[in-house]
Parts: C-alpha cells; structure tokens; sequence
C-alpha cells in the first residue's frame, strides 16, 4: 500500500513536471541522429553521445542515437550540410558550443547565419576561468590587470583557442569591463587545446591562463595552478566555491562557455518542440545532474524559445567585441 | 618495492578470463585496423569506443580492449609499408624506406618478423619507462616551451637531408612542398584563412590521412595502370617470401639499434603534440647518421626496418605519459583516449596515479599483456600477411584503390576528401615519375603547422625578439645537434661518395 502510493506520488510529480511537455511528446523520432561537428574525441563528440546515452537509458527515445562525426571547417562544414541537405530532417539534431555562436558571429562559416537553424536545448555551460601557476605573485585579477594596462608587452596570456576564438574573447571581455583601452594590444598566445595552454603555464612560458572551468580542474585540484578569477555571474559549487567572480572583484564579465544543439530549420513544430522538451527532461534528471558535476559543467537550463533568444543574444555580443578588436569589419 | 607491489595489483586485475579475452580481440582487431591504408590507431579507437560503450564495459576493462588496439595498430601499421610500400599510417611511414626493398629483395618474411620483435622491444622499453619515470617525465614535457619544441622541430627537418638518398635537393624540394601544403587552412595565431579560396572544407587544412592514402596507395595504382601492358605482373612475380623468420644474426645486428631507437622514440612521445610519427622519423635519420657507414638504409638494410618500428612503438608507450599524468595528448590517439577516460569520469591529470590506482596500473598491466599477445600474434601470422604478395597486381590493386576510397570516405563521409586524395594521387604520380621522394611530403604536411605555431608562439611572447629561440640551454643544444647533423654529411659525403660511386645508381628511386 505504502510503496503503491510513493509510486503514485512520484508519478504524479514526475507528470505534473513535464505536463508542458507531456503534448509535445507525441513525436518519437525514429531514428535518433546527432551530428558530431568534429573529429571523436572533442567536446561535440562528448556532447551527442552522452547525450544520446542517456536519452536511450531514461527511455526518451525508443533507439540508439546514432553519433555521425562530420569534421571540418570547425563546425561549418556540418553546419552548411544541415542547412542545404538536410533541411527537414525531424530526426537530426547537432551539437553546438559557444564556438559554434562565435564562428557564426565573426562570419567563419561562409554565407551562414544564426537564423537558418533552430536552435533546441542547452544542456549546460561551463564558466570561463583566468588562471596563475600557483607560485605567481599574482593575487587578484584587478592586479593582473593592471599589470596589462601598464604593459601589455609584460603579460602573455595562453588559451586553447585560436586568436578571436573564446578563450581569446573572454581575456578581452575582462580587459574591456576594467577599462583596458586598446584591448588589441592584449597579448594572447594560442595553443592546441587548453590543456597545452596549462602546461606552457606550468613551464613559465607565460603568465596567465584563459580556459574553461573542466580544463582546469585537474590542476587546481594537484595544486598546480591558482584561479584568479571565474567569469560567472555568482560563485560556482564545489570545488570551484573558493575561487572569487570577477565581479565580486570589480570586473563585470562574464563568460560561459554553453552546450547544446541546433536542429535544421525546416524541422516541424512538434518535432521541435518534442525534441526541446525530451532535452529539458534529460536536464532535470539526477543521471545528468551528475553527469554535469563530473564533468565542470554549471548550469544553464534553456529550451525552445529562451535558448533561441540566447544564442541570438550572445552573437550579437560576440559580434560587438569582435569588431571592436579588429576581427571583423 | 612500491611500483612491483602496485605492478602485481594491475596483473591482477587485468588476470580475467573476460579482460584476457578483450585483450586478444583488441590486438587482433587493431593489427587489421593498422594495416589496412587509411586506418590509423585513431581511427580504430574511435571506431571502437561506441563497441567499448554497448557492451556496457567498467572503465579498466574499455581502457583494456581500447589500448590494446592502439599497441595493435601500432603493430599493424608496418604490414602494408613492407609488403606494398603503402604506409598503413603515418607512424609507419618511415618503415616504407627499408621495409619496401627488403620485400623486393625477397625477404618479406624477414622484414616483418623483425620488425615484429622490433615493435616488442620498442613497447616493451616505453612501457616499463611508464611505470618508472611517469612522474618525473613530466617534467621533461615542461622544459619545452614553444622555442625548444620549434628547435626539435628544426632538427627534425635538418637531419632530413639523409632520409633520401637520392638526392637531398629532390628530398628538400619535397619537405618545402609538405610546409607549403600545411599551410592551408585557418591560420590559429590570427585566425584569418590562408589558400582556402572560401571553401569550408578545406579551412580545417589538409587531412594527412587524406594525403598518404593519396600519394602511397593511388599513386600506386596509377603506375600500375600506366604499366599495365608492360611486364609489372612479371615482375612482382618474382618476389619471394623468403624465410618467416629473422636469423639471429639479423637480430644481433639490429639489438643496439632498437635499443637506442626505443629510448629516442619514447622521449618524442612523451612530448606533447610531437607524438609517434616524429618518434619514428628522428629514430631512423638518427640511426642513418650513426651506423650507416655503407650507404645501405634506404636500400634493405634490416637496421632500417627495426629503427623506426622500435622508436614508433616506443613512442606510442611515450604518449601515454603526458596524456595520464597532465592530462595532455601526446598524440591524435591519446586525444581519442582522453576522451574516454573523460566519459568514464576518470579525469587524467596530476592526481590520477594517487586517486585512481586500479586503473592506471590495470592499464599497464594491460599493455604488458597485449605487447607479448601482440608478438605471439604477429610471428606465425606473418606468413599470413605474406601471401598477400602472391596475389596478382591486377587483383590486388582495384583492391587497394576500393580500400582506399572507402576507408577514406568512412571516416570523414565528406566527397571533398576523395577529390582532394585523388589530386594527391595525381601529384603523387608524376612526383615518382621526377624521382621526388615522397616520405618528406607527408612530413612536412603533418609537422608544418606545430612547427609553425611554436615559431610564432616563441616570437609573440617576446614581443617579437627572434633571439628567444636560442635563449635556453635546451634550444642551444638542439640547435648544435641539428646544424651538426645537416652539415656532417656535406662533409662526410664527400669522402664517402667517392666508395658509393663504385656501387652505382642501380636502386633508383625505390627510396620513395
């Protein structure tokens, strides 16, 4: 009796929950694809097939997603084929990133736009972090730049991505918030991935370190490396909890590294909507709940309508830095 | 002792009938994946991650099946390189020098049961490096910043020069063309496309995959086409099998070389970003300056074939010390690998030999057991590989030119990539008909953009002063051992070209 009606109550909870979604759900797809927009092994990757695992195993879609890795043009040659080949496919979705808004706002995946995909759900975000190794005499981000506004020459500052890439912008984002005039003279050093970048850190390479909360961990755990700054509106969880905002420190900048999906344009409106709200519900879930802590991931919890608005949001802002520093005209 | 104590903890965790037997059907899987033109270590482990996941595998038995398919690749790659000069990946690229000739020569069965034990010795070494150095090698991969790892970069390509030996202007020419090809693509330091003409396909660069399938294997096929009435079927006719395996005194004259080339290969490895092929690339130019006093690589010598075999084995060992202790690839496989541990909630870093100990030495104990598998394997299987010569070009070349465009659209699904291998082909034929090598191409194209990236890396964080390039003890020293090591033969050579005279040009241009 007791156990029947915790069911029933569970149940009941569960329902009352997805009731917005519960008429969206008239859409299975039948064969669940997602478009990895890089070679196995990247965050895309990781993106659509855990994703797409634990979708399977909370029984929101019937089959195995299948995972189609199509490398190129970071994320553009994929882009191009969803939109001219794949225009109406209900079954298809595509894992994008910050990186996905950025090369869509500073035009690098040519004669596409944001417009020409929908974009469905975010399943999290990770915070920009600026790093020290732990021997610095830098304390604080405010001293770090002053130190760029002094000399720019003085500081090197390494970062996975390539030049005008976010780890770049989100340095500049920062410089800009405390009133670095000509943030082009900010020096950043690209290298092949964050971790890369942490090594050089740890070698003396260079000064400081733009990366993603995940890419740090590692190291600030071993004690390796001193966060100066995390760019998220408040303080993370976690181990991250002792680590000051920029903006507790004066510096008003955020910088969130998102994941999510696009689907094609001409997916149908229960279809999109299905696949938003099976999201949402992979979201809620402990499953990814915990996935998420393992993994640096912070929340960012937007479907439909509000994550379309946000990504719209954020390439306008990426397009007004970018042309501030001389990425695009 | 502590390490033989945790040692015997990973034997037996990895001592399960269900961990032996994932073990076997790695290597075996990862030995075809090598061999066949076009399927590289990466490839096999990315293929098989979703086999690791179905099968619904914990973390040590998934890392078990996966990395003993990258040790198998590694093995596997050697097969196609000897048998039908066709590098099976690019680590094996190097062995196509002396691989080649020696099967010509009929001695296929040699070539590869040598570089079998070559590839034992070579994994062998690096993993017990692993287990003993792991910690303390991490501090090597930090005295390299951007201005040491170009100076090895630049070595690397000064010692060149000796790999073929035809002609070193041809070989020069050669490495140019590669820089020039890696050229292409999105420009990281600025950002901005260079030589992509709007084409999104090609704003990533090349794909050196794409450019080995085409320049090896479809090249190869349009000879054979361009010969077909000719007596090319005549003449493969005659090559031999020879024994199966290696005389002993073959293997004593290669023991120092797979010694020294094993610790060569797994220092390369243990670098981030250079990785197994310029592990076998610096092992055989190396090996060529110390002991080929006859003139004999490039010809047959078996000291050819086991150089690069040990240091590429080596250094895929090597590569696994960076990815494990920081949590940084040192090659495109590990990224692979990396990326599974990551989604098994394993993170690598500084802390993972101290939190998660069952899986690291699971792992190890892992590689020991896929190595002496792998060698078990590889022995009597060699006659196996072998009778791939006995089949007739006709058949075996659409063969080779199926595999060739399957593997290559499987993989990147995009037709772009078969046109671009296809230009390859093209530019790799008449490149053979003008007697350029063709090793320095791939070479140039793989390690062009590293060396690139680093040079500007060095030059931007000092503001532009191109001094900081010789400004460690390191740079210094690799700098002296690169002008030495271009220089020494223009002067050598002089004396020694006097005695190659008498021997002739018979070999021709077999060095591509």
């Amino acid at each position: 009796m007791f156990i029947n009606a915790t069911r029933g109550l569970i149940a009941a909870t569960v329902l009352g929950v997805s009731a917005v979604a519960a008429q969206a759900q008239d859409f299975t797809p039948e064969n669940p694809e997602c478009i990895a927009p890089a070679n196995p092994g990247g965050g895309w990757d990781f993106t659509c097939r855990q994703v797409g695992k634990e979708l399977q195993d909370l029984g929101l879609i019937d089959k195995t997603m299948q995972v189609v890795n199509v490398a190129g043009g970071g994320g553009g040659v994929a882009f191009a084929e969803v939109v001219n080949k794949r225009a109406d496919d209900n079954d298809l979705i595509v894992a994008a990133s910050s990186a996905t808004a950025t090369r869509l706002a500073q035009g690098a995946y040519p004669g596409n736009t944001t417009d020409q995909v929908r974009w469905v759900a975010s399943i999290g975000a990770d915070y920009g972090v600026i790093a020290v190794s732990a021997d610095s005499e830098i304390e604080t981000l405010p001293q770090l730049l002053d130190m760029i506004k002094a000399d720019p020459r003085s500081v090197s500052v390494a970062g996975g991505s390539a030049v005008g890439g976010w780890d770049h912008l989100k340095v500049l984002i920062a410089a800009s918030a405390y009133g670095v005039e000509d943030v082009r003279k900010v020096k950043y050093v690209a290298f092949d991935g964050g971790g890369e970048a942490v090594t050089q850190l740890l070698a003396g390479s260079v000064q400081a370190f733009t990366g993603d909360a995940s890419e740090a961990k590692g190291f600030v755990d071993s004690g390796d490396i001193k966060v100066i700054a995390v760019l998220a509106p408040e303080r993370l969880e976690g181990d991250f909890a002792d680590f000051p905002t920029a903006k507790e420190q004066g510096v008003d900048a955020i910088g969130a590294n998102w994941r999510g999906f696009y689907a094609p344009a001409g997916m149908s409106d229960a279809a999109y909507d299905a696949w938003a709200a099976k999201i949402g519900e992979l979201y809620a879930s402990d499953e990814w709940q915990e996935i998420m802590a393992n993994n640096g991931l912070a929340p960012l919890d937007l479907q439909g309508a509000e994550f379309e608005q946000f990504v719209t949001d954020s390439v306008s802002e990426i397009q007004n830095i970018s042309r501030e520093i001389g990425i695009i005209k | 002792m502590d390490v033989l104590a945790n040692l015997g903890d990973g034997f037996a965790v990895a001592f399960t009938l269900q961990n032996l037997g994932l073990a076997l059907l790695g290597c075996f899987l990862g030995t075809i994946m090598g061999a066949l033109p076009g399927l590289g270590p990466s490839n096999g482990v990315a293929i098989l991650i979703p086999l690791a996941f179905t099968l619904g595998l914990g973390p040590t038995p998934s890392l078990i099946l996966l990395t003993s398919v990258y040790y198998g690749a590694m093995y596997g790659g050697r097969i196609s390189s000897i048998l039908l000069g066709i590098p099976g990946d690019e680590p094996a690229m190097m062995t196509v020098l002396d691989g080649h000739p020696m099967a010509k020569k009929g001695m296929a069965g040699e070539a590869l049961s040598l570089s079998g034990i070559a590839s034992f010795v070579g994994a062998f070494i690096a993993t017990w490096g692993l287990i003993l150095l792991a910690p303390q090698l991490v501090k090597i991969a930090l005295l390299f910043g951007p201005a040491e790892y170009f100076a090895l970069f630049a070595l690397a390509f000064a010692t060149l020069g000796g790999v073929s030996s035809t002609n070193q202007a041809k070989s020069a020419f050669a490495a140019m063309l590669g820089l020039g090809l890696a050229m292409i693509g999105v420009d990281t330091q600025t950002g901005v496309p260079r030589f992509t003409f709007g084409e999104v396909h090609l704003y990533d660069g090349l794909d050196f995959l794409v450019a080995i399938v085409g320049l090896f294997a479809l090249s190869e096929v349009f000879i054979f086409l361009e010969h077909r009435h000719g007596g090319s079927d005549a003449n493969s006719g005659q090559l031999k099998l020879g024994r199966l395996t290696p005389p002993l005194s073959m293997i004593k004259q290669c023991t120092p070389t797979m010694l020294r080339t094993s610790i060569l290969g797994f220092i390369a490895g243990v670098l981030p970003g250079a990785g197994a092929s310029l592990g076998s690339f610096i092992s055989y130019s190396m090996e060529k300056r110390l002991v080929d006093k006859e003139g004999t690589f490039g010809k047959g010598d078996p000291r050819g074939v086991a150089a690069p075999e040990a240091g590429n084995n080596a250094a895929a060992g090597g590569a696994l010390v960076p990815m494990l202790a920081l949590g940084v690839p040192g090659s495109g496989t590990t990224a692979v690998l990396l990326a599974v541990l990551l989604s098994l909630n394993i993170t690598p870093g500084p802390l993972l030999f101290a939190q998660n100990p069952d899986v690291v030495w699971g792992l190890i104990a892992a590689l020991f057991i896929a190595n002496f598998m792998l060698l078990a394997l590889n022995i009597p299987m060699v006659g196996i590989f072998t009778r791939v010569l006995m089949v007739p070009p006709r058949i075996l070349m659409p063969i080779v030119a199926m595999v060739s465009f399957v593997g290559i659209y499987g993989i990147s699904g995009s037709s772009f990539d078969l046109l671009v291998m296809i230009g390859f082909g093209v530019m790799g034929w008449a490149l053979r008909k003008l007697d350029v090598p063709l090793v320095p191409i791939i070479l140039g194209t793989l390690l062009g953009n590293t060396m690139e990236n680093n040079l500007r890396r060095a030059i931007t964080i000092d503001n532009g002063d191109w001094f900081t390039l010789v400004d460690s003890p390191l740079a210094l020293t690799l700098w002296a051992i690169a002008i030495i090591g271009f220089v020494m033969p223009l002067i050598v050579g002089r004396l020694v070209r006097s005695k190659m005279h008498e021997r002739g040009d018979e070999e021709g241009s077999i060095t591509d």
